[in-house]
C-alpha cells in the first residue's frame, strides 16, 4: 500500500497531534521513571510507538492505514501467535526429566549430522484416549448449554435495555458491567458462599420451610452452570444491547400495522433481525466456556470433567508438557475453526445486505 | 399554481350536507406531557376520497396520522372508521394499513416476502398469500423484481415496495406518511400519477400527509391544512389556492402578498381600503367589517399586471421599480420595490415573444383587480 493511496496532507494535524502526545508520554515517563516502573514502562513505549509512528509515516511514506493496523498486528503477533508456536513446539516433542522438561527437535550427532525428532505421537495419543475425548466433549456440552442459558436470560435482559427510554439505558448497562469492577475470582469464591451446604441459599430455603435437609449444590455440574452463566451473561447482553437498540421501531410499527401481534412481531422480526448479536454474544460466552478452568476447579466436584482442568493436571500434576501443549493445541483448534466458519457465514451475510 | 383537483370518485360528497363520512374524527386532541400536538380536531373524511394533511414539520400532522393507525391513543376524543369507534383496537387489528416515511420495509425478507408479509398474518395460506401479492406487485409494475432484497431496490421501487405491502391487505384507509417524500423530483411527479391512479383502480380510502404543498395540490381531492395542532382550513386544492381563510394558509399556499390595512368608509359593492403599502384601494366588500377595523389584502403574484404606462382603466395601481427578476421560461418573476420600500411579488406568463420584456431597474406600474385581493382578518 503506497502512501498516495491515503490523502497524506489530511493527516498532517493527527500526525502532529500524535508526535505531541509522544513527546508528553516521554516527558512524563522520564519524571516517572524513579517512581513506578511499570507506568515508566507504559509511557515510555507510547513515546517509543509515537516516535515510531512519526518517523514512519514522515520518512517511509507509510500509510496512516497500514499504521492502524499495525498495532492489533503486533499485539496478537506477541500475544497470540509466538505463544502459539511455542507451545506447537513443545507439542510436538518429548517429556523428558529436564529443564525445561521436554526434547529437543532435532539432535546434531557427532558426525555433524542432524537428525529431527520431532512427532506428533502426543496427539495420536490424545485422539485415541478416551479421557481426553470425553474432556473435550464434556467441555462442549457445558459450554454450549450455558451458553444456551446465557441467551435464554440475557436476551430479555437486552431487550428490555434497549427498549428502555434513553436516559435509563446507560444506568442498565452500568448495572450490566458493575460486576467487572470486581475481580472475577471473588466472584466465584462468592457463589460458594451462596451455593455451599449451610450457604445462603440452602439456610434460607430450610427457614422458610422449603426443603428439611441441605441441597446438594457445590461440587456439582449446576455449580459449574451457574458460575459460567453467570459469570459471562454480560458478554452475552452487550452485544446483543447493541444489536437491538439499533432496531427500527418503524419496523415494529410496520408488522403490527400489518396484523402482525407483538409474539408474531418478535419472532418474525426482532429475533431475524437481532441473529448477528445473537451470534457474537453466544461466541463470548461459549469460547471462553471451553476453555474455563477457575469455575469448573472451584465451583465443580470432582466428576466435572473440563479440558481447562485437564490441561492444569497435565502441566503441573503430570509434569507432562509436550501432552499438555497438544491438549491446549487441539483445543484451540476446536475454537478457532467453528469461529472462522461464523466469521464466513457472517461476511456472506453482510455482503448481502 | 391551479392544478385540477384529481377526483377520484365522480361525485363530491362533502359538497351535500347530508352525506355520511367514511372517517370521522371528533374532538381529538393528544398532549404528550405539557405539549400539545394535535388540538381539538375535528374532521370528516369520505370514501374514497384521497385527503392531504397539509403543513409544517410539527405541526402534529404525523400524530394525527398514527392515532388514525392506532400508534398513538388519543389523549380526548375519538376515531370512527365506517361507523365503528376504534377507542381500545390495537394496530394489527384496524381497518387501517399504513406507508411508512421510511418505507419500513423488512431487510431480511425478499421484496415477495414483505408484500405477503400481512397476508400471511391473516391467516391466508403460504400459496395463496404468494400469489396475491404478486398481483399487487403487478400493479405497482415491479413483479420482476419479487425475489430482490430491498436494498437491492433504488428508492423508487422501495417506494413502490412499500405502497403494495400497505395495499396488500385492502385497507378500508390507507394511511401515507410523506410517501414522495424520498424521492427526487421527478420521480416524485411520476409518481404522484401513479399512486392516483392505483388510488382510483383500488378505490381506498388515502389518507396522505405531506409538508409539501404542490404535492397536495396535485393529489388531494381535498386538503386539511395544519398549524400548531389545529386544522385551519379544509377544503378542495382551489379553495384553499384561491379563498384561504387565514394569513397562515394564504401563505402557506403558494406565495402571496400581504397587505395590510383598514376598512374605510361604505361603499356600493366595493370596499375602500386604507393601506400603508398601496395607498387607497378598492377590495371587494366582505359582510360584517366596520369602519376601521385592520384586516389583511392577499393578493396572488400572478394576478397582478405589470406595465410600463399607467394603464388607463386600472381602479388600483401603484408606481415602483423593478428590483429584481427571474426568467423561469413559461413565466418570469418580478420584485418590485414600491415609494416606501415595500417589495411586491409579480409573476408575468410569458405567453408570446415580446420583444421588449420589462427588465431591472425599470419603472413600472403594478396593476390590482378588485376581485383579486382577498379579504382576511384572521
Amino acid at each position: 500500500m503506497s502512501g498516495a493511496e491515503v490523502p497524506r496532507r489530511a493527516g498532517l494535524p493527527l500526525r502532529m497531534l500524535a508526535v505531541g502526545l509522544a513527546g508528553l508520554g516521554g516527558a512524563v515517563a522520564v519524571s516517572f521513571l524513579t517512581l513506578n516502573p511499570t507506568s515508566a514502562l507504559l509511557l515510555s513505549a507510547l513515546f517509543g510507538a509515537g516516535l515510531l509512528y512519526f518517523l514512519l509515516s514522515r520518512f517511509m511514506g507509510w500509510s496512516d492505514r497500514w499504521m492502524v493496523i499495525a498495532v492489533p498486528l503486533l499485539w496478537l503477533g506477541i500475544f497470540f501467535l509466538v505463544p502459539f508456536f511455542v507451545l506447537g513446539r513443545i507439542s510436538l516433542s518429548e517429556t523428558m526429566i529436564a529443564r525445561p522438561p521436554y526434547s529437543p527437535l532435532w539432535e546434531t550427532d557427532a558426525q555433524g549430522n542432524v537428525e529431527i525428532i520431532a512427532s506428533l505421537q502426543n496427539y495420536w495419543f490424545i485422539l485415541g484416549d478416551a479421557l481426553y475425548r470425553n474432556a473435550y466433549l464434556s467441555s462442549i456440552k457445558i459450554a454450549a448449554i450455558s451458553t444456551v442459558f446465557a441467551l435464554l436470560l440475557g436476551y430479555p435482559i437486552a431487550y428490555f435495555i434497549a427498549r428502555s427510554p434513553e436516559p435509563r439505558r446507560s444506568f442498565l448497562l452500568l448495572l450490566v458491567v458493575l460486576p467487572f469492577w470486581t475481580s472475577f475470582l471473588l466472584r466465584v469464591y462468592a457463589w460458594i458462599g451462596f451455593l455451599r451446604r449451610d450457604g445462603v441459599i440452602n439456610n434460607t430455603l430450610i427457614w422458610l420451610g422449603v426443603i428439611d435437609e441441605p441441597l446438594v449444590m457445590m461440587q456439582t455440574d449446576f455449580a459449574v452452570y451457574i458460575g459460567i452463566v453467570y459469570t459471562y451473561l454480560p458478554f452475552m447482553i452487550l452485544p446483543l444491547y447493541a444489536n437491538l437498540v439499533k432496531l427500527d421501531g418503524a419496523l415494529l410499527e410496520a408488522a403490527s400495522d400489518l396484523g402482525a401481534t407483538p409474539m408474531v412481531t418478535f419472532f418474525t422480526v426482532t429475533l431475524p433481525l437481532s441473529l448477528p448479536g445473537v451470534i457474537a454474544g453466544s461466541m463470548l460466552v461459549f469460547i471462553p466456556a471451553i476453555g474455563e478452568y477457575v469455575i469448573p476447579a472451584l465451583l465443580g466436584g470432582p466428576d466435572t470433567l473440563m479440558i481447562g482442568r485437564t490441561l492444569w493436571d497435565e502441566f503441573f500434576s503430570a509434569r507432562d508438557w509436550p501432552v499438555a501443549s497438544a491438549v491446549a493445541i487441539i483445543m484451540l483448534i476446536l475454537v478457532v475453526i467453528p469461529m472462522m466458519w461464523l466469521q464466513a457465514v457472517q461476511n456472506r451475510q453482510e455482503e448481502g445486505q | 399554481m391551479t392544478s385540477n383537483p384529481a377526483i377520484a370518485a365522480n361525485t363530491r360528497p362533502w359538497r351535500d350536507p347530508d352525506a355520511k363520512p367514511f372517517i370521522s374524527i371528533q374532538h381529538v386532541t393528544k398532549r404528550f406531557g405539557d405539549f400539545t400536538a394535535v388540538n381539538d380536531v375535528s374532521l370528516d373524511i369520505f370514501r374514497g376520497e384521497l385527503f392531504c394533511l397539509l403543513g409544517g414539520s410539527g405541526c402534529g400532522k404525523s400524530t394525527l396520522l398514527r392515532m388514525l393507525a392506532g400508534f398513538e391513543t388519543p389523549t380526548e376524543g375519538k376515531i370512527l372508521i365506517d361507523g365503528v369507534d376504534l377507542a381500545g383496537t390495537p394496530p394489527d387489528r384496524r381497518p387501517t394499513n399504513m406507508m411508512f416515511q421510511s418505507y419500513a420495509l423488512f431487510p431480511h425478507m425478499s421484496v415477495e416476502k414483505n408484500v405477503a408479509y400481512g397476508l400471511l398474518r391473516e391467516g391466508k395460506s403460504k400459496a395463496e398469500a404468494m400469489s396475491h401479492a404478486a398481483e399487487m406487485l403487478k400493479l405497482v409494475k415491479l413483479e420482476k423484481f419479487a425475489r430482490r432484497k430491498p436494498h437491492q431496490l433504488s428508492g423508487g421501487q422501495r417506494q413502490r415496495v412499500a405502497l403494495a405491502r400497505a395495499l396488500a391487505k385492502q385497507p378500508k384507509v390507507l394511511l401515507l406518511d410523506e410517501p414522495l417524500g424520498a424521492l427526487d423530483k421527478k420521480l416524485r411527479e411520476e409518481t404522484q400519477f401513479e399512486l392516483i391512479r392505483i388510488q382510483e383502480t383500488l378505490g381506498v380510502t388515502f389518507i396522505v400527509v405531506t409538508h409539501d404543498q404542490d404535492e397536495a395540490m396535485t393529489l388531494a381531492t381535498r386538503i386539511g391544512v395544519m398549524t400548531e395542532g389545529v386544522i385551519e382550513q379544509v377544503g378542495e386544492p382551489r379553495e384553499i389556492y384561491e379563498t384561504p381563510k387565514s394569513r397562515f394558509v394564504a401563505d402557506f399556499i403558494g406565495s402571496v402578498n400581504l397587505f395590510e390595512g383598514r376598512v374605510g368608509p361604505a361603499a356600493p359593492d366595493l370596499m375602500r381600503v386604507e393601506t400603508e403599502d398601496l395607498g387607497p384601494v378598492v377590495a371587494p366588500p366582505v359582510a360584517g367589517l366596520t369602519q376601521g377595523q385592520t384586516i389583511w389584502l392577499a393578493m396572488r403574484p400572478e394576478r397582478a399586471w405589470l406595465t410600463r404606462e399607467r394603464p388607463a382603466e386600472s381602479v388600483n395601481c401603484v408606481p415602483g421599480v423593478v428590483q429584481d427578476m427571474g426568467y423561469v421560461g413559461h413565466m418570469s418573476s418580478y420584485m418590485v420595490k414600491l415609494a416606501n420600500g415595500r417589495l411586491v411579488r409579480v409573476t408575468q406568463a410569458n405567453e408570446g415573444r415580446r420583444d421588449n420584456p420589462i427588465s431591472w431597474d425599470e419603472q413600472v406600474h403594478v396593476s390590482f383587480e378588485p376581485a383579486d385581493f382577498r379579504v382576511l382578518t384572521e
